[in-house]
């Protein structure tokens, strides 16, 4: 993948917390993930591994842990299996939307996994539900009549918060990575479907310095563009708040795909976003009982 | 001895499933096919089976269900209609392009647009070329030796391919018929196990499915796509033999009824089979010399085995249940045309589309087609080769 690519960090983080004693299943959306780890004749995976579509990983898996339930069953099983199904934003908040909630509400014991890059990076940076409001990408570009997309980002963790599942969490790659850590042992181990979801950041499509990439998620954190939490067993926990919260330019001037945000003309968007971050802010500290 | 049962065609499905007793069955309903899965959901209820039943949001995702189980290492199954088939259709190649042999029962209904929810073949016939064996069925007895044998077919090694069933939406699904079931035990005998060389759940061995396939493998994998579905021709003749043993009923790629010596034939593929057969008998006791052709197996197409057997007939009709828009005829006309050509020339053959989104097919229509052929064979004249019949102009 990408020198800078925040996927392979957050797949590696989440499978680490896998006990070395189990075995496990692992499935991707079609998606950068799944075409540069798995090119016949090779593979970088060392568990098995299953790629079929882009918008059906949530019940592909969920027919692999029906089969371990069915052999369960029937004693047929050897080894203790977990099942993983990882998507980028398009293969989960978008194209896949349905087949993940359908495998989350039926209560499959495995883990969904996105990962956040906030746009169709492997086909070439084009918007998605996930991208944030004024992002430019390939199919919202930013113009002289308009300044990148349009709409602000879908907030799917509170979607999938929704379901009513044992676990939702969303975190990104934090400086000592215990917070995904710790969030991986839960989702894996904790009986019943878990989503994470992991903000990971595309040097391409963010267009930031690669060595930024631990950089990038720290101001995710500090603005609280991206805040950390969980909702466990339906108790909504904030797992990080920031000492001091910065202002959201700090986190939009890293990045290309801002750029345009900090024209004279467009101070007034930029505004809008700090007011936008600032009331889902305080919306979500009410919720986890800090505010 | 074998158990007489009156069941319908999808009954006869569910029943078939539950003495196969997979480990995965995921569907989702959609008529006519609906019942399938409600019947084998009872049966999960009741604890009669040790299957995994998976209540999917879509049939998209039922098919995508039954890929990771079959990856997985397990036997999965599914049953469908119209669009629930068609909102599989990017899976179905998968399916097949993975070499996971699912067995679905498909229950034909005319594919939309406009919505209608009655029998024709345009669902599996547009599928046709997803890698899927297909194996037509006359009644629910067809349906159901059909199904125990898809197994054994698909899982063989020497193919690995999943299978469909189909059945005629209502006319067979939803009738209830006299049928003969094997016994439990019989049927777990003849299935076995699925013992997969190779599968997801196997610590020793972790393998990947579904990798990037680029210009470099991707036509190595397809040729052996296209090599396995060959092989498949071999192992559908063996099975049904072996199945021949079992029940004393007795299958091959086609059934010819009073063909040997016939000099019109019709070609046709399920329930109306049934129809043309009395048509046949009639003509034969006035001393016409009608036969028919009702196919099995139309993938893979056994062209060579039905060419030898149309061979002396004089004037052909193939009777398509679908459309294809091409402007010339249905697929199966162009197929059967297809596989005479160069071998048995100068027969005259026509097509007719008939039956679409259910209208009703009686005999006088199908005694219609018989007396074209005639009119055909007696003044050597093929005329118009893309014919409906049963179609106010």
């Amino acid at each position: 993948m990408c020198a800078g690519c925040g996927a392979p960090v957050a797949v590696r983080a989440i499978l680490r917390a896998l006990e070395p004693e189990d075995q496990v299943v692992c499935g991707a959306a079609t998606g950068c993930l799944e075409v540069s780890t798995f090119l016949y004749p090779f593979t970088a995976w060392k568990d098995s591994f299953i790629h079929s579509a882009f918008e059906n990983v949530g019940a592909t898996i969920s027919g692999a842990e029906a089969a371990y339930a069915a052999w369960n069953r029937k004693g047929k099983t050897t080894g203790n299996y977990k099942f993983i199904a990882f998507g980028g934003d398009g293969g989960t908040y978008d194209i896949g939307i349905q087949s993940l909630s359908g495998a989350m509400e039926r209560g499959h014991d495995m883990v969904y996994v996105c990962y956040d890059n906030e746009a169709y990076m492997n086909t070439g940076i084009q918007r998605s539900s996930s991208t944030p409001k004024y992002a430019d990408t390939t199919t919202s570009p930013q113009g002289t009549a308009v300044p990148g997309k349009q709409q602000y980002k879908k907030d799917l963790t509170q979607v999938m918060a929704a379901h009513n599942i044992p676990y939702v969490a969303q975190t990104t790659l934090t400086q000592n990575f215990k917070d995904i850590h710790e969030k991986s042992e839960k989702a894996i181990y904790k009986k019943g479907p878990a989503f994470l979801n992991v903000l990971a950041p595309c040097p391409r499509g963010w267009r930031y310095d690669t060595p930024d990439l631990m950089l990038i998620c720290k101001l995710a954190m500090d603005t609280c563009i991206w805040p950390i939490f969980e909702v466990e067993d339906g108790v909504w926990k904030l797992n990080y708040k920031p000492k001091k919260k910065l202002p959201v330019e700090d986190y939009l001037k890293r990045q290309g795909r801002f750029k345009h945000l900090f024209n004279k003309e467009n101070e007034h968007l930029i505004e809008e976003l700090q007011r936008d971050v600032d009331k889902k802010w305080d919306d979500l500290l009410r919720r986890c009982g800090e505010a | 001895m074998a158990i007489r049962e009156r069941l319908s065609g999808n009954e006869a499905m569910a029943v078939a499933m539950r003495q196969i007793n997979p480990d995965v069955v995921a569907a989702f309903p959609i008529t006519p096919s609906t019942e399938i899965p409600q019947y084998f959901s009872q049966f999960v209820s009741n604890g009669e089976v040790d299957t995994e039943f998976v209540a999917v949001e879509s049939e998209h995702s039922a098919m995508s269900a039954c890929i990771g189980a079959a990856a997985a290492g397990a036997r999965a199954m599914t049953a469908t209609s119209a669009n629930g088939l068609a909102l599989m259709w990017e899976m179905l190649y998968i399916a097949a392009s993975s070499r996971l042999p699912i067995t679905m029962s498909c229950v034909n209904r005319a594919l939309s647009g406009p919505i209608n929810i009655h029998n024709d073949h345009s669902d599996s016939m547009g599928a046709r070329d997803s890698g899927w064996i297909q194996l037509y069925s006359e009644n629910n007895q067809e349906a159901y030796d059909n199904l125990l044998q898809a197994l054994r077919i698909g899982e063989h090694e020497d193919v690995m391919l999943p299978v469909m069933v189909c059945q005629d939406g209502f006319i067979t699904s939803h009738a209830v018929e006299n049928i003969e079931l094997l016994e439990d035990d019989k049927v777990k005998g003849f299935v076995g196990e699925y013992e997969p060389d190779h599968y997801m759940m196997n610590p020793k061995e972790p393998i990947g499915v579904g990798p990037l396939d680029l210009p470099a493998y991707y036509f190595e994998h397809k040729r052996q796509q296209a090599e396995a579905i060959k092989r498949s021709k071999k192992v559908i003749m063996d099975v049904a033999k072996e199945y021949e043993k079992l029940t004393g009923r007795s299958y091959g790629y086609f059934e010819e009824y009073k063909l040997n010596d016939a000099e019109i034939a019709i070609v046709i593929i399920n329930s109306t089979a049934g129809t043309a057969k009395t048509v046949v008998d009639k003509l034969r006791d006035n001393g016409i010399k009608a036969g028919l052709l009702k196919i099995r197996v139309f993938r893979p197409f056994p062209a060579e085995e039905i060419t030898a057997a149309l061979k002396n007939v004089k004037a052909i009709a193939v009777m398509d249940k679908a459309e294809s828009f091409s402007a010339v005829g249905g697929p199966l006309f162009t197929e059967i045309k297809a596989a005479l050509y160069g071998v048995a020339d100068g027969i005259n053959i026509i097509n007719y589309i008939y039956g679409l989104g259910g209208r009703d097919v009686r005999s006088d229509d199908i005694e219609l087609v018989y007396n074209a052929l005639l009119e055909i064979q007696k003044t050597g004249k093929t005329g118009e080769t893309y014919r409906y019949v049963g179609v106010r102009e």
